[in-house]
């Protein structure tokens, strides 16, 4: 099968006629192309989406409480409420799949007004009064110190946790951080840990733009009681919060005398079923990449069965000759199919080849010109490669089949004749 | 080394068939040069077809050798082909993007000579046909009676028990015919046994024996005193 006679025989075929076998070569090249170009257009679309997700746990939804749309158990519609710490417990207690429960209060929001000042500089931030768990759930890398723990908790400690970008705003280059002070809202805290996380919002920046305190400190410093503004949940691997949410929302509106229909009462955000819908989203684009795809490539496939019939047509007489001399019809057989694969190999490597350097010019256009919204490192895996190069392969068996078959299904004596 | 008995051959043409060999008998020796004489529709080549394995005959016994040639599948008539038998077409048959030498190695590539073996061999035979230094040359670079030679070649090269041609100089002037015969002839002095199709007296006397086909039956069969080709090749 791979001696040299065989090879150069190959050859000499696929080279008398160069203009036929580049045209018919083209049509494989092609679809091996679309269908890199397409994949690697959707993994860089994917890559986009999936950072702007950031390192935050997907298994996740926050909840909040809003007014009340249904009289119940003799108290009005219209009636606004807000959680409580005690509600974590009895969640804890009666939905023994989660994770994490963290609740939140919050301070500050995007465009708000200055609200921390630290000698003759001030700034806007979110201030969270936070468990150490929501490091858990929303991942961050500390840059220096360390996160809150329970002590702090317990002991209602005054010290903060900021970002790199708060740093960046309130601190000088080279000014130590960690033991400083900064007031907010004119309570001091002492700054303990500066942290960096990857963006969930586009661009990165609001997300080092945050300062984490001990979620007590918190209630006592801005007089919050046993509020709660918000929580962050979290389900175990293996439980998907969206299953989860239902009995979750119960739980409060029991403890709230919310009317268990009543659908607006308690707002919630859930990111897994967020992240579901955009992983779906992905998984349809791939399989339209490799419809696509596919289907260019199943015309250059019959574009290579049908010059390797053209081919065996011409060559009739020559397949007589070689059976006349005693040559095995299977050798025949192999003969033709070997051409065919070996065309749409050679013609799927070009496609493979210039489709990955066309990846490459469109990266390192991406990284001169800067990052561009939801479109990050498109690529293809070697696994898709190597997936590319098995259809091809397939694909180059499948075009031989048919011609190989009727080249020996020719009988000798028919290809002779002379007339 | 070759012998027939009651071969019959018909072709089917829609609903009517065409008996073409009607029972035909005879037996052929070892280094005998038989001619197959008859007019043009005789059935000489259906006869050499079924000789060269080429075709199947509807009924009788063809024993080559003492084997007999029955029922083969393809994969085996391809082999038979390639060790008992040689061909030699009116038209050269020669594979027009190989080299002479190529084109004479090819039935010992199917033997699976290796290549060095297989060149020195092709060689060999290409310089007994006068062509050793046209090994190099594509058939379209040589004359009709250099590619007949090269065909002849190629049939010898896998040293068959039998040669057969079917109108061998059908295609060439008179003089050239003469020199293949020439060549046929004294590959034949060697002891090779060679069955020559034609229709043509002149080169059917250059044989040992004709073998007269009509109408599908065998009229005469008969030796004659060979006519030297030499004489009339300068
Ligand atoms: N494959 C075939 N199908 C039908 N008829 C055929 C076929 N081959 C040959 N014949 C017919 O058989 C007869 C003998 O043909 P052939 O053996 O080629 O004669 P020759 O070689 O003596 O000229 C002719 O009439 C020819 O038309
Ligand atoms: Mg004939």
């Amino acid at each position: 099968m791979f001696n040299r006679d065989r090879w150069k025989e190959i050859l000499e075929v696929l080279t008398s006629n160069w203009f036929r076998t580049v045209l018919t070569a083209f049509g494989v090249f092609w679809g091996i192309f679309i269908l890199i170009l397409l994949l690697s257009a959707g993994k860089g679309l994917e890559n986009g989406i999936m950072q702007d997700f950031g390192d935050i746990s997907t298994n996740t939804m926050f909840m909040w409480s809003r007014s009340t749309t249904k009289s119940y158990k003799g108290l009005p519609k219209g009636r606004s409420f807000l959680f409580k710490v005690e509600d974590v417990q009895s969640i804890r207690d009666n939905v023994p799949e989660l994770k994490f429960i963290s609740p939140r209060n919050q301070l500050g929001d995007f465009n708000g007004a200055n609200n921390v000042v630290r000698g003759i500089k001030t700034g806007a931030y979110n201030v969270y009064g936070d468990y150490p768990e929501i490091s858990k759930q929303d991942p961050m890398t500390m840059t220096s110190g360390r996160f809150l723990n329970y002590n702090d908790i317990k002991e209602k400690r005054k010290i903060a946790i900021i970002g790199e970008g708060v740093r960046a705003g309130l601190y000088d280059k080279d000014e130590e951080v960690l033991g400083s002070f900064i007031k907010i809202q004119g309570v001091n805290f002492m700054v303990v840990g500066t942290y960096k996380k990857k963006s969930n919002d586009g661009d990165g920046e609001e997300g080092q733009k945050q300062i984490f305190v001990p979620f007590t400190t918190f209630s006592q410093a801005f007089n919050r009681g046993n509020d709660v503004g918000w929580m962050a949940i979290t389900a175990n691997d293996g439980t998907s919060i969206t299953s989860l949410k239902d009995k979750i929302m119960g739980v409060v509106k029991e403890s709230h005398k919310v009317h268990p229909d009543d659908q607006r009462a308690v707002g919630h955000f859930d990111l897994y079923e967020q992240f579901q819908r955009v992983q779906s989203l992905f998984g349809a684009l791939r399989f339209i990449a490799y419809f696509v795809g596919i289907l260019v490539l199943l015309s250059g496939i019959i574009g290579v069965s049908n010059i390797m019939l053209i081919v065996v047509k011409e060559r009739t007489k020559e397949i007589g000759i070689r059976r006349a001399l005693g040559e095995d019809p299977w050798s025949i057989k192999l003969q033709i199919l070997m051409e065919s694969i070996f065309l749409t190999i050679i013609s799927g490597m070009a496609g493979i080849t210039l489709g990955a350097l066309f990846i490459y010019g469109v990266n390192t256009l991406l990284d001169i010109s800067g990052p561009v919204d939801m479109f990050v490192n498109p690529s293809v895996s070697l696994g898709v490669v190597v997936g590319a190069l098995i259809i091809l392969i397939f694909s180059g068996l499948l075009a031989g089949f048919i011609p190989a078959q009727s080249a020996i299904k020719v009988r000798p004596i028919d290809a002779l004749r002379t007339e | 080394m070759i012998e027939i008995k009651d071969l019959h051959k018909s072709y089917k043409m829609g609903s009517n068939s065409l008996h073409v060999l009607k029972g035909l008998n005879f037996s052929i020796a070892e280094g005998e040069l038989v001619a197959i004489m008859g007019s043009s529709g005789s059935g000489k080549s259906t006869l050499l077809n079924i000789l060269g394995m080429l075709d199947e005959a509807d009924s009788g016994t063809y024993d080559l050798d003492g084997v007999p040639i029955k029922n083969l599948n393809e994969t085996k008539a391809a082999k038979y082909r390639n060790r008992f038998l040689g061909f030699i077409f009116q038209s050269f048959n020669l594979i027009n993007y190989k080299s002479a030498m190529e084109n004479v190695a090819l039935p010992l590539y199917y033997q699976k000579v290796p290549r060095k073996e297989r060149e020195e061999k092709a060689l060999k035979y290409l310089a007994q046909v006068g062509l050793k230094e046209w090994a190099g040359h594509l058939p379209n670079e040589l004359s009709g009676g250099q590619k007949q030679r090269v065909a002849i070649a190629r049939a010898l090269a896998a040293e068959p028990k039998v040669l057969m041609a079917d109108e061998p100089t059908g295609a060439l002037d008179s003089k050239t015919s003469y020199e293949v015969m020439d060549l046929i002839q004294k590959i034949n002095d060697e002891g090779n046994t060679i069955l020559v199709v034609t229709h043509e007296e002149d080169i059917a006397h250059m044989c040992k024996r004709i073998v007269h086909l009509k109408d599908g039956v065998i009229v005469e069969d008969k030796k004659v005193e060979q006519v030297r080709a030499a004489q009339y090749v300068k």
